[in-house]
């Protein structure tokens, strides 16, 4: 049986950590690597990499990033942010990532994600979409609309009809973040996730606003999400991913609970 | 030394880097003399059957492969690798290499999970092994460990070959072969530690037998 994936996402920076991680003892790890590893050894089901990086120089300081985690950790992961075609992808792919994710340059461009399942397959190709919720009108029948830049820019799309055409040019998974509930730490947007994860045959990550365990096993069961993406509440300490597990487990939710 | 075929559809970086991080020695290579005279072999494959058999056939690297298993070596074969290894597969309707009895299907996408869902194809992520038969390469790999995997066939091997076996919508093979010829649809080399448990035995099973000999 299929376990329910829990995946801590990452920011980097010109090769560091945007925010430095506290545990508990307030250690701060900066390192992306160090990072990953912990992860891993925590028993991430995967990991994600999000580049915010601008310059071109510290593209070359991700890839490097990319291929030392990839030397060091043995479970999948994949890296987005400034991926812009599918010499990136190329790269990033034989720096050791399992999968790419590509977002506003989809939206400008939606080739790319054709062109990287016919080059890769459509299983490296991950869409990441920002959702927010908007008033139904005939051009967004869905009441949620794609949003790009972090949020900040409309783009006049229909989630859903997005969520299904880019399955048909191929991507092999959805990244789904609700600009609405993400840093709110109340939960997954779950009517959004329930509503694309039924509408699409790829499977769907959950993304914004976890804040316990308990919204995580909600979407992956009343979501009907595959996966779910957390940061916050891992990275500061509230919980390890061990005791994550353990509560969706007790919870009746898959997850794999040995490594 | 273990040899990693190299060819088009192969994830060789990641089996290396694997083999690298447990200080296996080891060489990405289609040189039929180096695999013929590695300790072992890992075949590994990503995309599709039909360009994989494609790919090998034009380099003279099936018949390689099939010097390989004649000549008693330890393989592995891993993902489309380890489908290949069959009679045949469905997808792009391809005749494959024949070294072990049996056929590639796809996943039915009416067949349901254990929620009644449809079943999401390809089958990617973590799942566990219900093991049918004693297997070397899974000494010391906890019982409830789980295995990476990404697929949208997979393998029905001939049934005595069925080492383990996996639930996606129905019961397939996700370990077969016999020893020192063995086939993984899963990928250990992307699963955390009982994956790299996995390639560790299949090193000190290769090294036993190049002991032997």
């Amino acid at each position: 049986m299929l376990s329910k994936r829990i995946i801590p996402c990452l920011d980097v920076r010109d090769g560091r950590l945007t925010k430095g991680i506290k545990f508990k003892g307030n250690v701060d790890i900066g390192d992306p690597v160090d990072m990953a590893k912990f992860y891993s050894d925590e028993g991430a089901d995967e990991l994600v990499f999000y580049d915010i990086t601008a310059s071109s120089e510290g593209r070359g300081i991700m890839l490097r990033v990319v291929e030392e985690v990839a030397s060091k950790t043995f479970i999948p992961f994949s890296v987005g942010g400034g991926i812009r075609n599918v010499a990136d992808m190329r790269a990033v792919l034989l720096a050791g990532a399992e999968k790419i994710s590509v977002n506003s340059a989809a939206v400008r461009a939606p080739e790319i994600i054709s062109q990287g399942a016919t080059a890769f397959g459509s299983q490296c190709v991950v869409v990441g979409m920002d959702v927010l919720k908007v008033v139904s009108t005939p051009e967004i029948p869905s009441g949620y609309e794609v949003v790009i830049h972090g949020g900040r820019t409309p783009t006049g799309m229909d989630a859903l009809a997005w969520a299904q055409k880019v399955q048909e040019l191929g991507a092999g998974e959805i990244c789904l973040n609700s600009i609405d509930a993400d840093g709110t730490k109340e939960g997954y947007e779950l009517t959004l996730t329930r509503l694309i994860a039924e509408s699409v045959s790829i499977p769907v990550i959950a993304s914004g606003g976890a804040g316990r365990p308990e919204h995580m096993a909600d979407a992956v069961t009343q979501g009907l999400a595959s996966a779910a993406l957390i940061a916050s509440i891992v990275h500061y300490g509230e919980y390890t991913i061990r005791e994550i597990k353990t509560i969706l487990a007790q919870r009746g939710v898959k997850v794999r609970e040995v490594w | 030394m273990l040899a990693i075929l190299d060819y088009e559809a192969g994830n060789q970086t990641s089996v290396r880097r694997a083999l690298d991080f447990l200080n296996i020695p080891c060489a990405i290579t289609a040189e039929p003399n180096a695999l013929l005279h590695a300790d072992g072999v890992i075949f590994p494959g990503v995309g599709a059957a039909g360009q994989a058999m494609a790919e090998l056939s034009s380099k003279g690297l099936d018949a390689v492969l099939s010097e390989v298993v004649r000549s008693g070596k330890p393989l592995l074969g891993i993902c489309v690798g380890c489908q290949i290894l069959l009679d045949y597969s469905a997808e792009n309707d391809t005749r494959t290499l024949g070294i072990l009895p049996g056929e590639c299907r796809r996943f039915d996408p009416a067949w349901t999970d254990e929620d009644g869902r449809n079943l999401i194809i390809p089958h990617m992520g973590w799942n566990g092994l219900h093991r049918k038969q004693e297997c070397v390469l899974l000494d010391n790999v906890p019982l409830e460990a789980e295995f990476y995997f990404v697929h949208s066939y997979f393998p029905m091997p001939s049934p005595e070959l069925v080492l383990a076996t996996t639930e996606y919508g129905q019961e397939f093979a996700s370990l077969f072969g016999r020893p020192g010829l063995w086939a993984t649809q899963f990928h250990p080399e992307k699963s955390g530690r009982p994956g790299l448990t996995l390639l560790s035995n299949f090193h000190a099973y290769c090294k036993e037998v190049a002991h032997a000999q």
